[in-house]
């Protein structure tokens, strides 16, 4: 239940996004992917979810290489959230949930199941469900994105920037939402985050990247005692904590 | 084997033998000015009382189109000119009658002897401005350059017309304008131009008071009235043709005009003066059906309705998916998105025309061109639809591992809807007005009533088929309005609100 990548290469108009990433995603661990805008964060996790293909290199999801072919298969294993939930206007909540579901042919029964099993989990309101996504405020657009992640009970959980949109007092009560789901399901997670506080709060190992490159691996503590360079201590010491003022 | 086949071969020869040719329901053409509707509407009369299946589609369009359409089959017969064949339909290259005759049997067409009259071309202009300047004939023109002139297009673009009388007189004229011939009298009358074409038969020479101008030079040659139809008609409807041949040499001058003074003057129907004119001259009683206002505008409706469902609806089915590819490949999307966007600079006149030597005339051509109009407000709104859905959405859509096509179904399409739906509402009312020219090539629909609204310049004809075209047109968009509610899903109208 891991994730490698092997030599991973892309680059758009001779500008490179990723260089030469290597890495493997330990099982049951959550991953935090963190550097500031443009590293790459974002375009290796959209690899992994074969959303981009990448020019040399390869990804291998549980132990499968990932190709054009079984991408649609690889993905039945592996939950996405976006930044605003990306769910579809179009949809009520729980179709926005349970659409693959329904296209894999589950049963109604055996969805309704699953859709109140995740409203528990994820605190969704169950007299929610027939709204549509206009009608949902931000917390709550984010937690259906969760519920659509998770609907197919999927192996791995891959975060993009998931709590970037959210006001403070939201995004604090959704940090300790999730770090409890995470624990509870036990599965491979990888998060995006510009955020170096969250970062620590989720990570049990942090992905430092910089202009494409990985940078720095390891815990929390392994940064703050143990940083390679520079970069890595400015980053650290570019958060600012409440402590400073009193 | 084949025992009932021969029962039914033979009885079929039988039925062919007692009911001869006749059967065959003669088509009768008319261009779209008053004087060729009546011998139309005349020959029409006539020929019913031979086979009530004669059909008579009028005001067909110019020269052209009539030519065409008998060279094709989609007519069997309509009124000509003697002068109009050698110039305009032989372009002036044939000199002698015998090359004419020649000409006629390689396409199977066949001339009949002259109905009686003359309606040449001539130069007409109010008398009390050619008494003022003392303008008598053609050649007196030349010391006038200021005049205004508003020729019929047909005239302006004939080799027996402008150029060739330009040419033959020497005349200095800039100022020439091409319109209606109908419209022509009206300009005239409001001081709006000073020289028109015109007929030698038509009723406004006296009407609007106007100087023939003497032709001195001899330029216009004879327009002797004849029917031109095709050979294979005296094989297929020996009776109704005799029929029909019987107006050779027995309409006058005298009483060509008066037919057209009945109607563009007196208001009297053309099937009127016809049947008035068949009582007359031979005696018998013509056959005409009295369609009331209703009958009429049923009989519009059904037909306009007809034009524009069809063609709508086959626009519909391919321009979505053209609209589909168009967005997954963005090349040949291009491609397809340029093509759609040139046929719409086609003018839609230009393009009902363009459509005749594919499809003959009739409500089939007037629906190719009206599926063609409607592809680019489709194509273009499924194209920016489905590009506008914003990329977290198409990206959260791949994510949750939907294939392409359950992608485009499930996703994509529903998020486009709306804007899919306006191209079609955008598509269907410019598809009702367009479908009006539609009469032009004998398609019908409202269009028709206001093509001999125009001619006859009667506003209420006119009204007659404009009031209902917009009343369709408002409805339309009613109804797709309605139609959006259905079909645009309740989250995204949420959302609008």
């Amino acid at each position: 239940m891991s994730i490698e990548l092997q030599n991973l290469t892309k680059s758009y108009n001779s500008a490179y996004a990723l260089r030469n990433i290597n890495y493997h995603f330990i099982a049951g661990n959550t991953t935090v992917l963190i550097g500031p805008s443009g590293c790459g964060k974002s375009t290796l996790i959209r690899v992994i979810m074969g959303l981009i293909m990448p020019d040399t290199g390869s990804a291998k999801i549980n132990g499968e290489l990932l190709k054009s072919h079984n991408i649609l298969q690889l993905r039945k294993i592996m939950g996405y959230v976006i930044q605003d939930g990306g769910l579809f206007p179009h949809l009520s909540t729980e179709d926005n949930v349970s659409i693959m579901a329904k296209y894999l042919g589950w049963s109604e029964e055996k969805i309704n199941e699953r859709i109140l099993e995740l409203s528990v989990l994820t605190k969704f309101p169950v007299d929610g469900l027939k709204r549509f996504p206009s009608e949902l405020s931000g917390g709550q657009k984010q937690r259906v994105g969760l519920m659509r992640a998770l609907m197919l009970d999927p192996k791995f959980l891959l975060l993009d920037e998931p709590l970037g949109a959210l006001d403070p007092l939201i995004r604090f009560e959704l940090q300790a939402d999730l770090k409890g789901i995470f624990k509870l399901l036990k599965k491979t997670v990888v998060m995006v985050t510009h955020d170096m506080n969250e970062a620590a709060y989720f990570g049990d190992s942090i992905v430092l990247m910089k202009d494409g490159k990985i940078v720095q691996t390891g815990s929390i503590k392994d940064f703050v005692e143990k940083p390679k360079c520079d970069f890595v201590e400015k980053f650290i010491n570019a958060q600012r904590s409440l402590h400073d003022f009193k | 084997m084949g025992y009932k086949f021969k029962i039914f071969a033979v009885i079929l020869l039988v039925f062919c033998s007692v009911f001869p040719q006749e059967r065959y329901p003669v088509k009768i053409g008319s261009k779209k000015f008053t004087e060729s509707v009546i011998i139309g509407e005349i020959a029409t009369g006539l020929g019913k009382k031979v086979d009530k299946n004669v059909e008579h589609l009028e005001e067909l369009g110019g020269t052209r189109v009539l030519w065409d359409a008998l060279v094709k089959g989609d007519i069997d017969i309509y009124p000509e000119y003697t002068g109009t064949i050698k110039q305009e339909v032989f372009s002036g290259k044939i000199s002698s009658d015998n090359e004419l005759f020649n000409s006629f049997e390689k396409l199977n067409i066949k001339i009949s002897g002259s109905l009686g009259f003359n309606d040449t071309y001539a130069i007409g202009m109010k008398r009390k401005l050619a008494k003022k300047l003392n303008i008598d004939k053609i050649s007196d023109l030349k010391e006038h350059p200021e005049l205004r002139i508003g020729f019929s297009n047909e005239f302006m673009d004939r080799k027996d017309g402008w150029h060739g009388l330009r040419r033959a007189y020497n005349l200095p004229q800039k100022n020439v304008r091409g319109l209606d011939h109908d419209l022509a009298y009206r300009g005239l009358e409001s001081g709006d131009i000073d020289l028109i074409d015109i007929y030698s038969t038509d009723a406004e020479i006296e009407y609007y008071n106007l100087k023939v101008l003497k032709d001195n030079k001899h330029f216009f040659p004879d327009y002797k009235a004849v029917f031109l139809y095709r050979a294979d008609l005296e094989k297929k409807a020996p009776g109704t043709l005799r029929q029909i041949l019987k107006l050779e040499n027995s309409i006058t001058e005298a009483s060509m005009i008066k037919m057209n003074e009945e109607v563009k003057i007196g208001g009297k129907s053309e099937s009127q003066v016809a049947s008035e004119f068949i009582k007359n001259k031979f005696g018998e009683i013509g056959d005409f059906e009295r369609q009331t206002f209703f009958d009429r505008l049923f009989e519009n409706t059904k037909q306009h309705l007809f034009l524009v469902s069809v063609s709508l609806l086959a626009a519909i089915l391919i321009s979505i998916p053209l609209g589909i590819i168009a967005f997954r490949k963005k090349k040949f999307g291009n491609i397809i998105l340029s093509v759609v966007g040139i046929i719409q600079t086609i003018p839609s006149l230009a393009l009902l025309v363009f459509m005749i030597p594919l499809l003959g005339i009739g409500s089939w051509p007037a629906i190719l061109a009206l599926f063609l109009y409607s592809l680019l407000p489709i194509v273009r709104n499924t194209y920016s639809g489905l590009q506008d859905i914003p990329e977290n959405l198409r990206e959260s859509a791949s994510a949750i591992g939907l294939p392409d096509r359950a992608k485009l179904r499930l996703i994509e399409l529903p998020l486009a809807s709306r804007s899919i739906l306006s191209g079609i509402k955008t598509s269907a009312v410019i598809n009702v007005g367009t479908a009006t020219l539609g009469a032009l090539i004998g398609a019908g629909g409202y269009g028709q009533p206001i093509l001999t609204g125009i001619r006859l310049d009667n506003i209420s004809l006119i009204l007659a088929g404009a009031v209902p075209a917009a009343l369709l047109a408002l409805m339309v968009q009613g109804i797709f309005d309605l139609f959006e509610r259905i079909i645009v899903p309740k989250g995204l109208r949420i959302k609008s609100n």
